[in-house]
Parts: C-alpha cells; structure tokens; sequence
C-alpha cells in the first residue's frame, strides 16, 4: 500500500530522498513529464500540456525529525530537532539513524534515579540522547557521523474503525492523495508538487510556485486535530471522520472566500463530506504559494491527522479517501467548464474613491454549509 | 587607489561605520577596493554593491555573497537634557552597552557615551537587572538645543571601537561580523587576479542581513546565478559554551551542512578544501541558516546555494575576535573551489533523481 511506503520512508527536512524515490518510482508510469529543481521538489505533469487551467496540486515530502550534532566520547548522540518537535514525545521511543537506518533507541536517566523534584520536569531535549549500542565514542563514529538524521522509527499499522497509525503522516497521507490524483486520467494540464522543507518555514513550495505560475494551485496537508477527551472544543480543529477539512484563515494565509465557497459547493453537490479548518494556528505551503510572483489564487484542503508531529500519527482511512474524491470532483467540475477558472478568479472592483459610484455589493454565493454538523454549524 | 592589503586593509574596514540601512561609507571604500581589483562595479536600489569579475560572458554564474552591514542603535526620541533615547537595529545585546563609547551620525559625527543609573544610586534589586535598552540613553555632553539642530529621530549611532591586534594574528573589533567574510571575499579576489575562473563570478557586499537577510534576496533576484555561496561569521568555542554549536577558532572555515545547503555544494566544498590541504570544519544545521544563504537558496525557482562560515568569539559585541589565518583560509578555499566549477557540474544540480 502506498500510503504505508511512504509513511515508512525516511525524509527529513532537506533530506526527502526516498520519499521522492518512492514517488518516482510510483508515478513514472503516469507522467507526461517529471523533473526535480535545485531544491530537491518532484514535478509530476499529467494531462495535456495546455488547455484549460493549469492547476498545481502541492504536499509536502518532509516531516519533522531529528540531526545528531554530537556524538559523545560514552557513544551516545546528542540531537537538535529538524522542524517543530515537542520535546516531550521523545523519550523512550526508538529512532533510525541516517541513511542505513541504524536502529537506536532515545534514552534517559531512569525515574528510580531521578530525585523527586526532577521528575516534575519533562525531559528537555539536553538531556536526551540517542544510544545505538555503541561502546564508546570511537564505535560510535564508524556508524554515524554529525549531521546524519534521525527518523521515528514507527510502522504503519491499520487499527481501530478505519484508523491508521504511523509517522510523519504530515504530510505522506498528501503525497498518497496526490499520487492517486495523478494516476487519474484528466483533460486538464496538471502539475502534482510534492515540496521540500515545508516543516522549517515553508521554503520549498515558494520556489516550485514560481517555477509553475499555475492559475490555481491547491495544497494538500495532514493538519492537525485533538478530537480527544480534555480537549477544548476551540482547540479541536478538525475532527475525525468528517472528512476533508477546508482552510478559512491560518497563520500564514487568508483563504479567498469564493474559491472556499465553490469547493464547499462542490463537495455539496457531490455530497462528500467535509468540515472547515477550525483554528487559525498553524500553516502549511498555501503561505509561501499565494504570494509567489504576481499572486497565485491558492486553497488548501487537509486530512485531520492526530497526535500531529509525534512519532505516532493517526489518521483515519474514510478522511483519507473522502479528501481523493473531493480534489477529484474539483477537477472533474474545471475539466467539464474550464472557464470556472475567470469566475474564480476575478475580484471586483471597487468604485473609485471620491466618484460617488457606490462599490458593487460583495457576492455571497449561495452554498450548504458542512454536510455534518460540525459546531461552528 | 591600492588594492586589498591583507590584514591592514581588513584592519582599515573595521573602522567603517555600517549598521543595516546605512552602509553608503562601507560601500564607498569596498567599490573602490572592487575597481583597484579589477572589477566591474554596480550597485542596486536595496544598496548591494556588486563586484564582477571581468570577462566574456561566462557560464556558470556564481553570486558569492557576504553582508557589509553591522548592527547598531538609532535614535528614537531626545529627551530633555538633550539626552538620546534609542532602539535597536538588528540583534544588539542591551548589556553590552552600558558605558559604551559611540558614534552619533547627525549632521555630523558626533562622540557619545551609554549612560545609565550610577551604582550609588540604584537599588540592590536593580543591580540584579540586566540592562534593557528602554532604560539606557545616550549622552552627546551638549545642551538640548545644540542636540536637536544636530541630530534628529532616525539618526544611526555605530559603536566606537578602534580595532584591536592581539596576539598573533587574532584581530578584535567591532562588525567583525561580518566584515571578516568581505575580507575572505578580497583574499579570494587576490588569489583569482593570477588565475581566471570559467564561472562568472559576481561579489556582492550585501545590505541588512542584521535585520532579516534582506539585501542577499534582491541581489540574487537580480543576478539569476546558477548557484550561490554566502560567507558569514559563525560561532568559535569559548569557555562555557557547548561544542555542539561552536567551532575551533584557527581551524579553518566552517562548511556549512543542512537543508539550506545543496548536498553536491557540500561535498564539492568539502573535496577541495581537502584536495587544496586548506584545514577545514563541518557546521551543522537544521534549518534555514542565519545567513544571506537563508534567502539565496529561495529565490526566484530556488538557487543551488552553499555557505562557508569564519569562527569568531564574542559575536555582537564590539570585542568580536577572529583569527585572519582563517580569514585568508576561507578566500583560499572559496578561490579553488570557484576555479573548479564549470557547466556540467551545474547542469547536474537540479537533478535529484538517482540520489
């Protein structure tokens, strides 16, 4: 299963490589044409050339992880996080280190040996340390050298109703979305970017967005979501199995209303379900897209994952596929009426100041809110 | 004019006042080392001064990058009294300033004092409490009225500071960061005037990294080069700070790891410094470095970029210290690793498919 490969693979920040290997190997069949930048970000172009809008869809190969930066005269390493970790998961989980995947485990002084006070505290990150079996420093140099990554070590699994459990599903469960989309035969000129280095400030997708100029562009993450007990229902987010979430506002982007609208719409019509993004923390690559070049008309849609940047991800398998179809019956509507795209991304325009003509009232198309009721609905 | 004189010029450039947005005099004297040397001179509307090897139009282009600009104080309000109250530009430790001697660049420059609370005065609680630059003001010893027809809101103040020789070839100063990478930029200049490079090499001394890598985004926009190097400072081991973040100082320049740096960039660096027996350092990173690299990299379609780093102590403080051996180490590396670059290596970079 693909969403398992790639959830398993390795890619930190700046070093996606067997994500891509993965991709590429899946999608050669599909590609008109596939080709990496200087960055490192895979572009896989399907359908025709030209013709209709040219849409970008864009997830993000990284996750977060962690760079050894010292390895210890004892033959322990010494980390600092790649992306946002909160240190606080680390301890006592196993890692694989660098590209041979060195097994290792992220130890700590045990809570027998702690004093009381001590065991208020969490663990900060100096405190922790990755041990692979090393006896001593010299060891510990023939396997590992500073700078080599380290991963979660974490299998995917399927439990529950429909869940899955893996890593970094931020945002492999995107690159899976998008994988599928691509093997989709469409008579649109699409471009499917998987990005590099959106976990350390969305840096890949701005250069990709330039690159592409797309007449729109569509982002695909795993976001997050605390549907869980002694949550604050503010703090939720998202909530599991509601399907595919859509961004109104986050910290990096302000959604434009009528694409918002018209995606609903068409999940409305199709009666997929989906729920809005409910949080306006967090970003993802929409941020650095949107304001590529002269403006590019950008929306984002998301998969609710759990426990988010942790090395135990959740995801449910219903969101997963309901997030294909809607991004699906989105191209479906732009292949049947190409000139959707003009109507999307026209704004008026205002009267001129001082002309006394009053400015056009704002357009409030008329669409059903989220299929379930969520509690914002 | 004379050229680039090694550790006098260098010497002569710390004495420059530059803070971000104000590093016309920098720019002055480095345009006219840039011609003394050789090269075509342009300058952009941020005020990135650019330095262009002559030559046919050559392939690659190579845009090296190091920032002129220094951090620094400017004017907020005079108080009355004719005392100058201040904010900062860029990353200025407020407790290195107290009692520190300045420039205030009014209609003319004019000699200043930090003053503060004295010792007798303020409360034992508040000896505890570091300086917070609300709390500092600026003292230019002249009445309030011949203050405000001098200097104005928005004047710079630069910290005065005549660089120091320590032992050997360690040099102290102020603006060591990052003058000590437009110094490496020169030796390199010097050790390319005998031979040429293939690659199109453009220098640029770029404006306001203290405040954001702003100038290095522009000039990249401007060149397109094919790939990029930012020399910059980067932190010597001292005592009491953790050797996972420090560097050896008189170990050779830094080479710079992580996603902000091309993996190819890193391991061609790294080969030449080798092959050229030039002693160097491994930095690692784990995200977008804090130097013009940060930018660089994300320009335009994205841009092959790599950064070289000086071990230096104390930095921010006008006692930065640095050895000019590694100085002339990194304009060594910088000079062979340039003449080594040609079309194919470059053609090579975007492809990240068989890695």
């Amino acid at each position: 299963m693909l969403l398992r490969r790639l959830s398993e693979a390795a890619g930190p920040s700046g070093f996606e490589d067997e994500v891509r290997h993965v991709l590429i190997e899946e999608l050669r069949p599909f590609a008109r044409k596939m080709y990496t930048d200087a960055l490192g970000n895979l572009f896989v172009e399907t359908g025709p050339p030209h013709g209709g809008p040219r849409v970008m869809l864009a997830a993000h190969m990284d996750e977060v992880a962690l760079m050894v930066v010292r390895i210890d005269d004892e033959g322990t390493l010494r980390f600092r996080p790649i992306g946002g970790i909160d240190e606080r998961v680390l301890v006592s989980k196993p890692v694989r280190v660098g590209k041979d995947r060195i097994p290792g485990v992220i130890g700590s002084k045990a809570v027998h040996l702690q004093k009381p006070d001590e065991r208020k505290h969490p663990f900060t990150m100096d405190e922790l340390y990755i041990d692979i079996g090393a006896a001593d420093g010299e060891q510990a140099r023939e396997w590992v050298q500073i700078g080599d990554f380290a991963v979660f070590a974490t299998d995917y699994e399927e439990f529950g109703e429909r869940k899955a459990k893996g890593k970094a599903f931020d945002d492999r469960v995107g690159c899976a979305v998008l994988a599928e989309l691509a093997k989709r035969s469409f008579q649109l000129p699409l471009v499917f970017v998987f990005t590099v280095q959106e976990e350390i400030g969305l840096r890949g997708a701005g250069p990709a967005a330039f690159r592409i100029n797309p007449d729109l562009a569509l982002v695909v993450e795993g976001t997050l979501c605390f549907d869980v007990p002694d949550a604050r229902e503010e703090d939720a987010v998202t909530v599991q199995g509601r399907g595919p979430a859509l961004t109104l506002l986050d910290r990096m982007t302000i959604a434009p209303e009528k694409l918002v609208r018209w995606m609903a719409g068409v999940a409305g019509e199709r009666g997929i379900p989906y729920q809005w993004r409910r949080s306006g923390a967090g970003a993802n690559d929409a941020g650095a897209i949107h304001v590529a070049r002269r403006g590019i008309l950008t929306g984002a849609v998301s998969v609710p994952v759990r426990y988010i940047h942790s090395p135990v991800q959740v995801v449910d398998l219903a969101d997963y596929t309901n997030t294909i179809a809607l991004l699906e019956a989105i191209l479906r509507r732009l292949e049947e009426r190409p000139s959707l795209i003009d109507r999307l991304r026209k704004r008026e325009s205002p009267g001129a100041p001082g002309s006394g003509a009053p400015a056009p009232a704002r357009p409030r198309p008329d669409v059903p809110g989220p299929t379930e009721p969520g509690p914002d609905g | 004019m004379t050229g680039w004189r090694g550790v006098d010029s260098f010497l002569e450039l710390l004495t420059l006042e530059g803070p971000s947005g104000h590093e016309d005099a920098v720019a002055a004297r480095l345009a006219a080392w840039f011609r003394a040397e050789g090269l075509e001179v342009e300058r952009d509307a941020l005020g990135n001064l650019f330095g262009r090897l002559p030559g046919e139009a050559s392939s690659p282009v190579v845009l090296v990058t190091a920032h002129m600009d220094e951090i620094g104080l400017i004017i907020s309000d005079i108080e009355s009294g004719g005392f100058l109250r201040v904010a900062a530009i860029g990353g200025v430790d407020p407790r290195t300033l107290p009692s520190a001697e300045v420039t205030v660049h009014g209609r003319t420059a004019l000699a200043g004092v930090v003053g503060s609370k004295p010792p007798h005065l303020s409360t034992p609680g508040e000896r505890k409490q570091a300086a917070t630059l609300d709390h500092l003001f600026v003292d230019i010893g002249l009445p309030e009225a011949d203050v405000r027809r001098l200097v104005r809101p928005g004047d710079a103040i630069t910290i005065r500071r005549k660089p120091l020789r320590l032992l050997g070839e360690v040099v102290a100063g102020k603006s060591v960061d990052n003058r000590a990478s437009v110094a490496a930029l020169f030796e390199c200049i010097r050790d390319l005037a005998a031979r040429r490079p293939d690659a199109g090499v453009v220098f640029a001394a770029t404006v306001q990294e203290e405040v954001g890598v702003r100038g290095a985004g522009t000039a990249a926009y401007r060149i397109r080069p094919d790939l990029a190097i930012a020399v910059d400072v980067c932190h010597a081991r001292s005592p009491g700070v953790s050797d996972e973040r420090t560097l050896r100082m008189e170990g050779g320049p830094a080479v710079q790891f992580g996603p902000n740096i091309h993996p190819a960039l890193f391991r061609s660096l790294t080969e030449t410094a080798r092959a050229a027996g030039v002693p160097h350092q491994v930095l690692v990173g784990q995200g977008a470095t804090g130097t013009d690299a940060r930018i660089l990299q994300i320009t335009r379609e994205g841009v092959p970029t790599a950064a070289l780093g000086i071990p230096i102590r104390y930095m921010h403080t006008s006692v930065e210290t640095v050895n000019y051996d590694d100085i002339r180490r990194t304009g060594r590396l910088l000079a062979d690793w340039l003449l080594g670059l040609d079309r194919a290596f470059v053609e090579g970079l975007s492809c990240f498919f068989d890695v």
